[in-house]
């Protein structure tokens, strides 16, 4: 048992960890930002898949990552403003709306990662983002290199999450922002365009789903492949409600299901225990489940999610 | 000034329900032509082969009609569900939990041959009604969101069945990862001599005239509908909307398991992970663009089995990628979704006055 866990916690499985849960806290936040402003934005996964082949192409060919990065914001600002023309402006079903914006972009995604590279025998790949250690703190022991050895993403993500804090809660458009998410019609009446306040948030989250994405594919893998996101989006769906709708808890979340996640892989490496992988797998998303029945009877979503605003209508 | 605003309609046209779908199609096409444009192709060439290939022969016409068949159940699977207003996603592992349930029936020599193919039918259609119940349970005991649960519970049953068939159910003949065939008494009978119509086929298609019956002349069917449409209302007249979404949730999740018998009994004679290519999530697209109603289904199914059909035969043919059929798939839900707002609202051309 002390070998297993000995294999389990080595340096390498923090460092694992943090970079599995980058992508759930870049994702996790945009999603967030969207249900504040009340709309549930279930396009992520496809967003996700979209913006990883967008991102891994533009880099691919221009030898740039943060091109790639750049691509991949695009695409999930593109991504944002249809998700508000369906559910702001035609004031649409956001589940359906949600569910035909990722099968919308998965297609795309397959449809023009096949149309650029074919079906080559090896998937193209690319140098992925490489570890850039911070100067002193990088030499704390034992957190130091999980902590301040990682890709620059992996920064930003830390930032991350204060800084939604700060916009959401110390903000006039953070104010603005939740108004529009618990009570449209009090945001409308206080003089906020409440139509256009939405779309920002789409197009915010949009953007956030979008560096999640070409995470996956610049970092975690430095390849597009049809599976790399396989459940991720929906998993971060499932870390706000956990995290009731607070930056920092669901950022807690993700670190949790992150990691289960690196638990996983670290098992599924290890000799000692034989059991099938594909349950490893599973793992967190029965997880994730338990954890949703568990907080969501007593959480509150903002008041106006799932509500389309019409402004003669009330 | 001319605004255009929307406004509440009264009563929905009859002759929308041919309409809207029609102009939902037509836009998709229409907007999915630049995709074609962009793969270098010709428009016209390349939407002739991805319709015509699936109704060239009498050989594709048969395989459309036996690809239409998981396709009927799974839309159907979610229509039901839909009207509820309980929002089954999992149309795609209840096909799977439905699956595995027939190939285990179909593999067993100890039933008699005579009973092999009811049981399997009965069984696929328990196995994915339970597992459709888990997210009902989930969302009307613990308030869980149950697009959320019933989407990630696609995911925890794929990966069960692969364990499962990476493990203890590989195909000991074969060594590949997939299970055993089922027993020749087991396979479903073929209608036509020679062909692939089998059983299912026709299930598919008597399933929905039975599902519109319900849905529309029963009192169940009632509940169903006034639970979707007012939930408060419905509570106050007296319906449990607990007992009605776990029912719901039962027929739904049973429609999708028989989507999976037909495709062991009739089709792969085994289950391997490859063998839904999404049919569940198509079928959202296709219950949306019936309007949620039965009957509406099967002309939906058959259109998307020609495209998915068709597809390949496009691709060989102009060089456009089979994921087109991908993107008019989501691309007809959106649409459509659009097309729904004039059931409900009008456009007004408005004259604003000034001052």
């Amino acid at each position: 048992m002390d070998e297993i866990l000995m294999q389990i916690f080595q340096v390498g499985f923090f460092t694992a960890l943090i970079r599995i849960a980058t992508p759930l806290i870049f994702a996790t936040i945009g999603e967030l930002f969207a249900e504040r402003a009340g709309v549930l934005n279930l396009g992520i996964e496809g967003i996700m898949l979209l913006s990883a082949m967008t991102g891994f192409s533009a880099a691919y060919f221009s030898d740039n990552l943060w091109i790639g990065i750049l691509a991949a914001i695009l695409t999930g600002v593109a991504a944002g403003i249809l998700m508000g023309a369906l559910t702001v402006t035609l004031g649409l079903s956001q589940h359906v709306s949600g569910i035909g914006m990722t099968l919308f972009c998965s297609g795309l995604a397959f449809f023009f990662y096949r149309l650029i590279f074919g079906q080559p025998s090896t998937p193209p790949n690319i140098v992925a983002f490489q570890p850039v250690a911070v100067p002193m703190l990088s030499d704390i022991p034992i957190i130091g290199q999980p902590l301040f050895n990682q890709t620059a993403l992996v920064y930003i993500a830390y930032a991350l999450v204060p800084m939604a804090a700060f916009i959401l809660f110390k903000t006039p458009w953070g104010l603005s922002l939740r108004t529009v998410g618990e009570s449209p019609h009090a945001a409308d009446s206080a003089g906020v365009n409440v139509a256009w306040t939405r779309y920002q948030a789409l197009m915010l989250s949009g953007a956030l789903m979008g560096v999640a994405g070409a995470f996956l594919s610049m970092v975690q893998f430095n390849a597009f492949t049809f599976g790399v996101i396989s459940g991720r989006g929906w998993v971060c769906v499932a870390l706000v409600v956990f995290g009731l709708w607070s930056p920092w808890r669901s950022a807690a979340g993700a670190l949790l299901f992150a990691t289960i996640d690196a638990l996983q892989l670290r098992l599924q490496a290890s000799s000692a225990i034989d059991i099938p992988y594909q349950l490893f797998l599973m793992l967190p998303f029965v997880l994730t489940i338990i954890a949703m029945a568990a907080v969501s009877r007593n959480a509150r979503a903002p008041a106006a999610l799932l509500k389309p605003f019409r402004k003669e209508e009330r | 000034m001319i605004r255009l605003r929307l406004e509440r309609r009264e009563s929905t046209p009859t002759w929308f329900s041919f309409a809207l779908p029609l102009a939902a199609i037509i836009t998709t096409l229409v907007l999915c032509s630049g995709l074609v444009v962009m793969a270098g192709a010709n428009v016209w060439e390349a939407y002739t082969t991805l319709f015509m290939s699936a109704l060239s022969s009498r050989f594709n016409l048969v395989e459309t009609m036996v690809k239409a068949s998981p396709l009927i159940f799974t839309g159907l699977a979610v229509a039901v569900a839909f009207r509820a207003k309980f929002w089954n996603i999992g149309a795609e592992g209840q096909l799977l939990a439905g699956a595995m349930a027939a190939a285990f029936i179909g593999g067993l020599s100890i039933l008699p041959s005579w009973s092999m193919v009811p049981l399997m039918i009965i069984s696929a259609a328990i196995a994915g009604g339970l597992w459709a119940i888990v997210p009902a349970i989930l969302k009307t005991r613990y308030k869980v969101d149950d697009v959320v649960t019933s989407l990630l519970l696609n995911f925890i049953i794929y990966y069960a069945m692969t364990a499962i068939l990476d493990g203890p159910w590989r195909d000991p003949i074969s060594g590949y990862p997939d299970s055993p065939d089922i027993l020749m008494d087991a396979e479903f009978p073929v209608l036509l001599r020679a062909t692939r119509l089998h059983l299912g086929v026709l299930l598919s298609v008597m399933a929905a005239p039975i599902v519109w019956w319900v849905i529309r002349q029963t009192t169940l069917g009632f509940a169903i509908r006034a639970v979707g449409e007012n939930p408060k209302a419905s509570a106050y007249g007296g319906i449990n909307i607990t007992k009605v979404i776990i029912i719901t949730a039962l027929i739904s999740g049973a429609l999708a398991g028989l989507a999976g018998a037909g495709e062991v009994g009739g089709i792969h004679f085994q289950i391997m992970a490859g063998i839904s290519p999404g049919y569940g999530y198509s079928g959202i697209v296709i219950a949306m663009l019936a309007r949620l109603n039965p009957l509406g289904v099967i002309p939906a199914a058959i259109f998307f089995a020609i495209i998915v059909t068709g597809a390949e035969g496009m691709s060989r043919a102009t060089g456009v990628p089979v994921f087109l059929a991908d993107v008019i798939q989501g691309t007809s839900l959106l649409t459509m979704l659009a097309a729904l707002l004039f059931t409900t609202h009008r456009i007004r051309i408005k004259q604003a006055h000034h001052g």
